[in-house]
């Protein structure tokens, strides 16, 4: 018995570690060859050798259409733009829904709850049409904005501060004369600290990977999202550029590799609590 | 007097959930209506902002829809790689799931294992779909440099150029990217069941395989069905792997519902109102998938829990008895 349960584990073991070399292959083979000229990508693809072509294939890569700078920034933009503004707001509206009662709150509840699922992606003819009309088209804020309305994360948020704030606390600083609004800002904020944090990364990592809405809206290379960046790769211009095109997804793909092996063990927890929560 | 303050205090509700709405009206309810109603009009043509609604036949773009033949076509796509994903995916993620909580062994390095399994979730889809690109690439992608080497293949292969290949290609990105993350879902479901349960199923003598069909599966049952519907309603909006990957070729073969909207509307092409009426189309099967979604989510009556799970667990005793019997 205790034989056959050290051979399941070997197993299982040996079958993690192949998963695992499948999730990191495509990655590793990805940074080598960006380090690697396109002649020798063409003589072999894969390498485990890195070798000294990096600076060269940066070169061409910038040379051409590709501005990574350009799409860094105006991602960090929209992204830090969205997550202050989702999490604020989703926190506030679940404040409202909590503390107060009022005739409406309930209805209101079930309605979040009713459009929390449906995708922006499936109106955006509406709001192309919309932002067009307006003249806003390759406005940031046009992406940044309607993160005000995030339902599903009020949803998280008021599943998570029913239980953590307690209702005498603010009781409690009414009496001591502290203002509604300032109550939220100092008292309830700072409890649910945690639960922003988890959503906050959540938030700005599906801002940052966002690739429908800008490429509708936006058509200004100065106001290119990183993701549509990468999609120029894809084209003609790239096309015997190995080297480069390899440099480019590694430049796209490192810096949330690393901070996600940085902050990995929150952002499983974070998963994890999600789901709990729903 | 509690009741008088807090009526007080009403208004303040309706105030602090004032911005979302008014957010909600401008980018959600405002586009969506819009949307259905450009789906009655005759809106196309580049910077086109004008319409009047059609006057022959008000449904004419839905029905243009509706049998056209590449519609039909992304439509069995996208369900397609859809089910072909998930079903992978939610196998293989209930089993690490299951050994990975499993009480009687515990795996060295499984939280490195969990780390390296989630990590492809995080990355850009834009990114990865470009890659993919690059790796099966011919004639001397790193697919097919492998393959030549270890002899599984004479001389390179053009993968892209074949429709059932490249469609296995993305489904397969798909359970990659996706597989990681629904095992630390199920994990977290397994984990939150009561452990008197699973004691009571070792001291009943159950083995692993009972376990896992009689306590663990039963008990995690919502967020199975979360899982499913969540995930079904992100296959239906496929949109970022099959646009970059193949641009939806070869021969349409990879292209998605996600992609010939975006095509109709914005590629080229500009036709709003045929688009905004597929639109309306997945939107009202997503309404329809959220509306079972907000059912099972609805808030429980504790009680009614604890019957359930008292049931359940006298449903459990009979099964393992029964099996014993036998």
């Amino acid at each position: 018995m205790k034989k056959n349960q050290a051979i399941k584990k070997t197993l299982i073991f040996i079958l993690c570690l192949i998963l695992a070399v499948i999730s990191l292959m495509p990655f590793v083979i990805m940074i080598v060859n960006s380090t690697r000229s396109t002649a020798q990508i063409q003589q072999h693809a894969v390498s485990l050798i890195p070798s000294v072509y990096l600076a060269n294939n940066l070169k061409i890569l910038v040379g051409k259409s590709f501005n990574p700078a350009v799409g860094f920034m105006n991602s960090i933009m929209v992204s830090v733009g969205v997550t202050a503004l989702a999490t604020y707001f989703s926190t506030l509206t679940a404040y409202s829904l909590v503390v107060y009662e009022w005739k409406a709150r309930n209805a209101f509840f079930s309605f979040i709850m009713a459009i929390m699922m449906i995708p922006a992606q499936i109106t955006m003819i509406g709001f192309y049409q919309m932002v067009y009309k307006i003249h806003m088209t390759n406005h940031l804020s046009m992406l940044i904005l309607p993160a005000i309305a995030s339902p599903s994360m009020v949803f998280f948020m008021r599943q998570y501060m029913k239980p953590a704030l307690s209702l005498e606390i603010v009781q409690s600083a009414r009496i001591d004369g502290a203002k509604e609004f300032y109550i939220f800002n100092r008292i309830a904020l700072p409890i649910m600290k945690p639960a922003i944090a988890t959503q906050a990364i959540f938030t700005f990592v599906s801002s940052w990977n966002n690739l429908f809405t800008p490429l509708v809206l936006l058509t200004d290379q100065k106001k290119y999202t990183l993701p549509i960046m990468i999609s120029l790769l894809r084209g003609d211009i790239y096309k015997t550029e190995y080297g480069a095109v390899y440099m480019g997804l590694t430049l796209t793909a490192l810096p949330l590799i690393v901070v996600y092996l940085m902050l990995s063990k929150y952002i499983i927890a974070g998963v994890a609590l999600g789901s709990v929560k729903g | 007097m509690k009741k008088k303050s807090s009526f007080s205090y009403a208004r303040y509700g309706y105030l602090f959930s004032l911005p979302f709405l008014i957010a909600f009206l401008i980018f959600s309810l405002y586009p969506t209506l819009y949307t259905a109603t450009i789906g009655f009009t005759d809106l196309k043509g580049i910077g086109k902002t004008t319409w009047t609604f059609l006057k022959d036949d008000p449904f004419a773009n839905f029905k243009w829809v509706l049998t056209s033949p590449t519609f039909k076509t992304a439509f069995e796509n996208t369900v397609k790689m859809w089910v072909c994903n998930f079903v992978p995916q939610i196998a293989l993620a209930l089993l690490l799931a299951a050994w990975f909580t499993d009480r009687r062994f515990k795996i060295p390095g499984e939280g490195v294992f969990k780390v390296l399994f989630y990590m492809p979730n995080i990355i850009t889809a834009a990114t990865i779909a470009i890659l993919f690109n690059a790796l099966f690439g011919y004639p001397m992608g790193p697919v097919n440099d492998l393959m030549v080497r270890f002899g599984l293949l004479s001389e390179p292969y053009n993968f892209l150029v074949k429709k059932d290949i490249a469609q296995n290609i993305i489904i397969f990105i798909q359970t990659w990217m996706w597989y990681g993350y629904t095992m630390v879902i199920l994990i977290s479901g397994i984990l939150g069941i009561s452990p008197e349960i699973f004691e009571a199923a070792e001291v009943d003598g159950a083995n692993g395989w009972q376990t896992f069909w009689l306590v663990t599966l039963p008990n995690i049952k919502t967020i199975l069905l979360f899982t499913l519907v969540t995930s079904l309603i992100g296959g239906l909006n496929m949109f970022d792997i099959p646009k970059l990957f193949l641009l939806g070729g070869p021969d349409n073969a990879t292209m998605t519902v996600g992609v010939f909207i975006y095509n109709l509307a914005f590629s080229g092409g500009y036709i709003y109102n045929r688009a905004a009426a597929a639109s309306m189309i997945m939107f009202v099967l997503i309404v329809v998938l959220s509306a079972f979604l907000f059912y099972l989510l609805r808030d429980r009556d504790e009680a009614k829990l604890r019957k359930i799970v008292r049931q359940q667990e006298k449903e459990y005793r009979k099964k393992l008895k029964e099996a014993a019997a036998k």
